[in-house]
């Protein structure tokens, strides 16, 4: 199973040869920058609760006091998506993270641990990597139940393979490279080795394309809660606030609306920095 | 090529060598998707009689059966071996929660799900293919559908479902909003589950075709008095397929997760929402069933696709 499988589509798109042009970059960075305020301090943007419920002004257009409207139980849909960024933005972060984090150990020991660990490691990842990750997602939901928690550890583990198999074949080239014999003909300890020399080259073409998969990530987590299966309500979180509105859409499209636009926006800024980051970047990676 | 030399026999051996070694692998996935069920109720914690009723209460003798179904008085290698050869033999186990054996619950549950997951994905190459071919080199067209399939990839499609509900069902009344009867019903899920796949896949195609533009063959062509769409259809986009099938893991995986959302935006039946019931009341053997079928489709359609790989790239079959 390896001419036809790909884990995610971020392996084979945009590696063209045209620059996307930069004001495009420069938005998206920009938007990135804000989105990172906010999640370190929504206070600053946001001036109401995002929890204040308010029956009497409940489902407003938006308009007045509330610039994106309220929800059924009168929040205020604004407040509500700048108090959500953090959970939702920290779910695809987390999970990506620990992905890499993973893969990267699985990937180094498979490639310098022996040939059986390699196997065993490597089979392992094609099987995984053969089962559709948001099934995956659902089979450890089922085992260990729903939550935040769980949302981002059954994320992080249909990731962690195609991550784990990246390193593998990075190791694998590096280990045979010209400065790693050099390392070790100086008398570098094989740790020593793997440490300031193997690790750091083997992860270096991870981060790029994990730029990239923190927005797949972050909507993966959006589905697992806009399906019920991550932070409970009333909990501000982008997914669950789509779905909690997706009962009043014939009557009030705005509840909905604005926790999917910040989403693509998020995924659309993210790839669009995390391209731009793989087109610099590559060439230059061994 | 070589044929010449070789007598019959072996090259016919030489050449069913890949199509055995892809047997080897597809078992092996199989058989490891199996195992990964197994463990996955194994390492839980917790009694796996109480894993396996999930929520539901069940008698003192249904549990008694469970036991002596799964063998879990016995050894683990037993049990685990008593699991393979159930699987083996089409039993994926009973549903404490539905009260009827899972394969049955799935069986009822497939048809609408194909259906949905073949509209899509016909829908998706049909538009991926024309725009691909409509727009490769030529460099405004490119740039805006460059941007349109950017923002694709980027829509959830959960929300691209209820954008489509707000507008062409609540607004326009043109499709009905939920439900799953007539070729109607099936509309606005297919385009909704088709966006992501098109902005993917039509990136993929063009990038192949203009690659493939540049080749002297397609000059050879042009010089003969071809017609620009002529060579873009006959000789360039069969070379834009070979990438492109490269997604099809992805595409598999892709519509099975698509599924569960989709029908659940829509309020479909099908087994993505036979899945999420599932998951939401603990019922692990439909969870695990489901991703045995799940993974018995992607051994299927990979075997089906190197078949596909032989008839699009005439250069392979010698190898």
């Amino acid at each position: 199973m390896t001419a036809s499988t790909v884990a995610s589509p971020v392996l084979v798109i945009g590696r063209g040869r045209r620059r996307a042009p930069r004001a495009g970059v420069w938005a998206a960075a920009a938007f990135l920058l804000v989105l990172a305020v906010i999640v370190v301090a929504p206070g600053l943007v946001a001036h109401g609760s995002p929890d204040l419920a308010d029956a009497v002004s409940a489902l407003r257009p938006p308009g007045g006091g509330h610039p994106l409207g309220t929800d059924a139980n009168g929040r205020d849909v604004f407040s509500r998506i700048v108090y959500g960024a953090r959970p939702s933005v920290l779910a695809g972060l987390t999970a990506t993270a620990l992905a890499v984090t993973g893969g990267t150990a699985v990937g180094l020991l498979a490639a310098l641990g022996g040939r059986v660990l390699d196997e065993i490691a490597m089979r392992v990842v094609d099987v995984l990597l053969s089962l559709p990750g948001l099934l995956l997602a659902l089979l450890v939901i089922a085992v260990v139940g729903p939550g935040t928690l769980n949302a981002v550890l059954a994320i992080a583990a249909y990731t962690l393979p195609g991550y784990a198999r990246l390193v593998r074949a990075q190791t694998m080239v590096i280990r045979r490279s010209g400065y790693v014999e050099a390392a070790v003909s100086l008398g570098l300890t094989r740790a020593g080795v793997i440490a300031r020399h193997v690790l750091p080259n083997a992860v270096a073409p991870l981060l790029v394309v994990a730029t990239i998969e923190v927005g797949t990530a972050l909507v993966a987590a959006s589905s697992l809660s806009f399906l019920g299966l991550g932070p409970r309500p009333p909990a501000p979180e982008w997914g669950a606030m789509l779905s909690a509105g997706r009962d009043y859409f014939s009557v009030a499209w705005w509840v909905a609306l604005f926790p999917g636009l910040a989403i693509t926006l998020t995924v659309l800024s993210v790839t669009v920095v995390g391209r731009h980051l793989r087109r610099r970047v590559e060439g230059r990676l061994p | 090529m070589t044929a010449v030399a070789v007598p019959a026999a072996r090259t016919r051996a030489r050449a069913a060598r890949p199509a055995l070694v892809r047997l080897g692998t597809s078992v092996m996935v199989l058989w490891g998707a199996v195992t990964v069920a197994f463990a996955g109720l194994h390492l839980t914690p917790g009694n796996v009689v109480d894993l396996l009723i999930g929520s539901s209460t069940v008698t003192p003798e249904v549990r008694a059966r469970i036991v002596a179904d799964y063998g879990l008085d016995r050894p683990l290698v037993v049990q685990y071996l008593t699991y393979l050869g159930r699987v083996l033999h089409g039993d994926l186990g009973q549903s404490y929660q539905l009260h009827q054996p899972v394969a049955s619950a799935i069986g009822a549950q497939v048809g609408s799900s194909v259906q949905l997951m073949l509209s899509s994905f016909t829908l998706a190459v049909v538009v991926s293919v024309t725009v691909a071919v409509l727009t490769a080199g030529r460099r405004w067209a490119r740039a805006v559908f460059s941007g349109i399939e950017l923002v694709g990839v980027s829509i959830p499609s959960f929300w691209a479902g209820i954008l489509l509900l707000t507008v062409f069902s609540f607004g326009l009344g043109l499709f009905p909003a939920t439900g799953g009867d007539g070729p109607e019903s099936l509309v606005l899920p297919s385009v909704a589950m088709a966006i992501p796949v098109v902005a993917t896949l039509s990136q993929v195609l063009r990038e192949g075709l203009e690659l493939t533009l540049e080749e002297p063959f397609v000059l050879t062509a042009r010089s003969r008095g071809m017609s620009d769409l002529g060579v873009r259809l006959r000789h360039a986009l069969r070379h834009a397929l070979i990438p492109a099938v490269t997604l099809a893991g992805w595409l598999v995986s892709y519509l099975f997760g698509g599924a569960v959302i989709i029908e659940s935006v829509f309020s479909r039946q099908g087994i993505g929402r036979l899945t999420l019931a599932a998951v939401v009341n603990k019922d692990l053997p439909v969870v695990m069933g489901v991703v045995l079928i799940a993974s018995l489709l992607y051994v299927v359609i990979n075997i089906l696709l190197d078949l596909l790989y032989l008839a699009v790239d005439p250069r392979l079959r010698g190898a």
